[in-house]
């Protein structure tokens, strides 16, 4: 995977103090160097003061957040935004169990990370210790893997695994759990070339013989569509997806997770499925006659209710991780393997199918029913003012969300052209993480326009983190989307519980402007579109950090909506 | 929904058979009964696991399991002629009177009387669930005072004719 390939370029601190005595901590220092990594996010604390003690004057940079959760979501925004695993430190106990939600959020999107965490010294665990908490047997079904550590001289063994099962096959979060005498133990230096791992294979390159039947599939479809996911993205392959498309005509339907893994503005790009989706891309996957997944797993936003999903299709189905093939939908070709590789097997032979008819009636329903709402220009649309922050940043900036109605609306309204230029929570769909990953993403690309885009519910979750902004002075833009509500459970009250808006009401504050303020950052506010345009300007071209409180339409929703547990034909299209 | 015996190869690292437990438990598959001892080879372990799904499961069930790092053979043993064994230990009320009788039920399940008390007997059996099933019915009459099973533990048949006949 082009992850493996950009950590080995990275490898460049060979061990010249081989077999020189050491502290745990400091192995583990030296190790994380070895594997590349420039940035760590932590929090520190008891369990890990021998870490935080190496690290004083260290060459690693640590990024202090002011929460774990900062850290983690900070880590996963600089993640996503290149393609190299995060990597968090947190003390035992309560640093560890902050970590959940952000290795969770890591887990159910595929993002690389490794999370350390310190643990009570090893003659303790079990007591129920100051500060103890079983982390491993907490984070078992949320990592791809993780480790106990107990003796100083596995650690590089382990640190090098733990980078490796992160970054090969199918990305996860890794967790290494290090009790303090472990950090404090000294013990001879090395670190070891090679990873070996009887358990862990994972098949990167596909079987020919399915990748024959797809291409024989392709040629006699009428009706085909592409959906593309995470995977396309995860795998570096977007420039192989633009191939293919190109090469057989078939029109792309991108995922929330794959929607910067294929160009907006393509001609061919026929928006987001589910949920939210486009009535196109709903309405192509229920007429095709071949469905062909890249690297998505079929997540219920996406299908809407299984049985109806896709019924004329043939699918096939393409993941790295055999486990996503058959586990939501029957797959008519199943294709283990690494999308990019898949996807060059796959140039080689596909012929393009017949399918001008379908394609004229594509365009023709992306010409009658694209993403519409009213707008008006007294109040701010939040629809308008996503589109008018893309059309600022012409598509180059990279774009955090949190979750919730302002994510459907980037998702929508936002077109994508470059890879990575999305990091959203999709999986687990969690608020608080938009401004955290931001942090982490603008660390990451310090010459990018990074834009937080968060509800006013979300950026409450984790505001504390305007400190870190703060602190190094990064030019993050924090866009607020503020209709006072917490606007998609208001959505869903509205619809589905008759307008009974139990606990949804955010008019409380704070007053975000004043809150940046105590904080050092400038803060604006803007309460029509002519303002938002004003301050929206003056933000883009402020050098540090900037929070716009948009105050926008309190009670626009998102459409269309394929309501919970209906098909994807079965949308509502809204009043527009 | 048919039963089905899968063989999993694990590293013999602490918290394994939680890891493979919490996994099965997490996805919703059911668990009849999961054994674990030493394997063939030193620092391997070998898991034994009965659960009940159509084939639709069992695929998930085999492959969630082959994503765990420490899983390094997944088998599907009873696609394949397999013996497959437990051991139950049946402690029953036995008095002098009918101490004879319960011998005689035992002896046709080549179980064993392996601890005789005052007021009862520990009888020790293996073979298939099946069997050990029919051997408790069977004593269940006499009071059963405490009943300890192993769960499967199995094994793939031999692949040669000689052995298939032999078994």
């Amino acid at each position: 995977m082009s992850t493996e390939t950009a950590m080995a370029e990275k490898r460049s601190y060979f061990p010249q103090d081989l077999g020189k005595p050491m502290t745990g901590a400091q192995i583990l220092l030296r190790s994380l160097l070895m594997e590349g990594v420039e940035y760590v996010f932590g929090y520190p604390g008891g369990a890990v003061l021998p870490i935080y003690d190496s690290l004083y004057g260290h060459e690693l940079k640590h990024i202090l957040t002011r929460h774990e959760q900062g850290a983690i979501h900070a880590a996963d925004g600089y993640a996503r935004s290149t393609g190299k695993p995060g990597v968090v430190i947190a003390t035992s106990g309560p640093g560890a169990t902050n970590l959940v939600t952000g290795i969770a959020t890591a887990m159910m999107d595929s993002v690389p990370l490794v999370c350390i965490t310190g643990n009570v010294p090893q003659n303790l665990i079990g007591t129920d210790a100051f500060q103890e908490a079983n982390i491993c047997g907490i984070t078992f079904p949320i990592t791809k893997h993780n480790y106990f550590v107990r003796d100083a001289a596995e650690l590089p063994r382990i640190i090098r695994e733990a980078f490796h099962i992160a970054t090969t096959g199918r990305p996860g979060p890794v967790l290494v759990d290090i009790p303090k005498d472990v950090s404090n133990q000294v013990t001879n230096y090395y670190y070891p070339e090679k990873v070996q791992l009887r358990g862990y294979n994972p098949t990167t390159k596909p079987n020919r013989l399915q990748i024959d039947r797809m291409c024989q599939a392709i040629k006699g479809a009428k009706k085909p569509v592409i959906l593309a996911g995470g995977g396309v993205v995860h795998s570096g392959a977007e420039k192989e997806l633009l191939d293919f498309v190109e090469k057989t005509k078939i029109p792309v339907i991108t995922t929330l997770m794959g929607l910067a893994g294929f160009s907006g503005h393509h001609p061919f790009h026929l928006g987001m499925p589910g949920m939210h989706g486009s009535y196109t891309a709903n309405h192509a996957i229920q007429e095709s006659d071949l469905l062909i997944s890249i690297g998505a797993r079929f997540d219920d936003r996406v299908t809407g209710k299984l049985s109806t999903f896709a019924r004329n299709a043939k699918i096939v189905h393409i993941d790295v991780d055999p486990a996503e093939i058959g586990k939501n939908v029957e797959t008519f070709v199943p294709i283990v393997g690494d999308v990019k590789l898949v996807l060059q097997a796959v140039n080689e032979k596909a012929e393009q199918p017949e399918t001008e008819d379908w394609i004229k009636q594509l365009m023709e329903w992306k010409r009658q029913y694209p993403y519409s709402y009213e707008n008006d220009d007294k109040v701010i649309k939040p629809q308008w003012l996503i589109q008018m922050i893309y059309e600022s940043t012409k598509g180059e900036a990279i774009i955090t969300t949190d979750v919730g109605q302002h994510q459907m609306w980037v998702a929508q309204y936002y077109l994508f052209d470059n890879p990575r230029s999305f990091i959203t929570s999709g999986g687990l769909g969690t608020m608080g993480f938009g401004f955290p990953a931001a942090i982490g993403a603008q660390f990451a690309n310090p010459d990018k326009t990074v834009v937080a885009i968060t509800g006013d519910g979300g950026f409450q979750m984790n505001m504390q983190e305007l400190a870190v902004a703060a602190e190094h002075n990064i030019p993050v833009k924090i866009v607020i989307v503020n209709n006072r509500y917490l606007g998609m459970v208001r959505q869903w009250q509205e619809l589905f519980s008759q307008r009974r808006y139990s606990a949804v009401d955010l008019s409380s504050g704070p007053d975000f402007v004043k809150l940046a303020e105590a904080y050092g950052i400038k803060g604006m506010r803007a309460s029509t579109p002519e303002e938002a345009l004003d301050v929206w300007n003056k933000a883009l071209n402020h050098e540090g950090p900037v929070l716009i409180d948009f105050e926008v339409e309190p009670e626009e929703n998102v459409f269309p909506m394929v309501p919970p547990g209906a098909g994807l034909d079965d949308m509502i299209m809204g009043g527009e | 929904m048919n039963k089905h015996t899968i063989s999993v190869l694990v590293n013999d690292q602490p918290g394994v058979l939680a890891r493979v437990a919490i996994l099965l438990g997490q996805r919703g598959f059911n668990i009849d009964s999961i054994t674990v001892g030493r394997s063939e080879e030193a620092g391997l372990s070998r898991m034994i696991i009965v659960t009940t799904g159509d084939e639709k499961i069992l695929e998930q069930v085999m492959k969630q399991l082959h994503k765990l790092v420490d899983v390094i053979k997944v088998q599907h043993l009873s696609a394949n002629p397999m013996v497959a064994r437990e051991l139950a230990l049946i402690k029953v009320g036995a008095n002098a009177a009918n101490r004879s009788e319960i011998s005689g039920i035992v002896e046709p399940f080549r179980a064993s009387i392996v601890d005789v008390g005052p007021n009862t007997l520990v009888i020790q059996a293996t073979g298939d669930s099946g069997k050990i099933d029919a051997l408790i019915e069977l004593l269940r009459p006499y009071g059963i005072k405490e009943l300890s099973r192993t769960g499967v533990t199995a094994m793939m048949r031999g692949t040669s004719l000689a052995a298939k006949i032999a078994n």
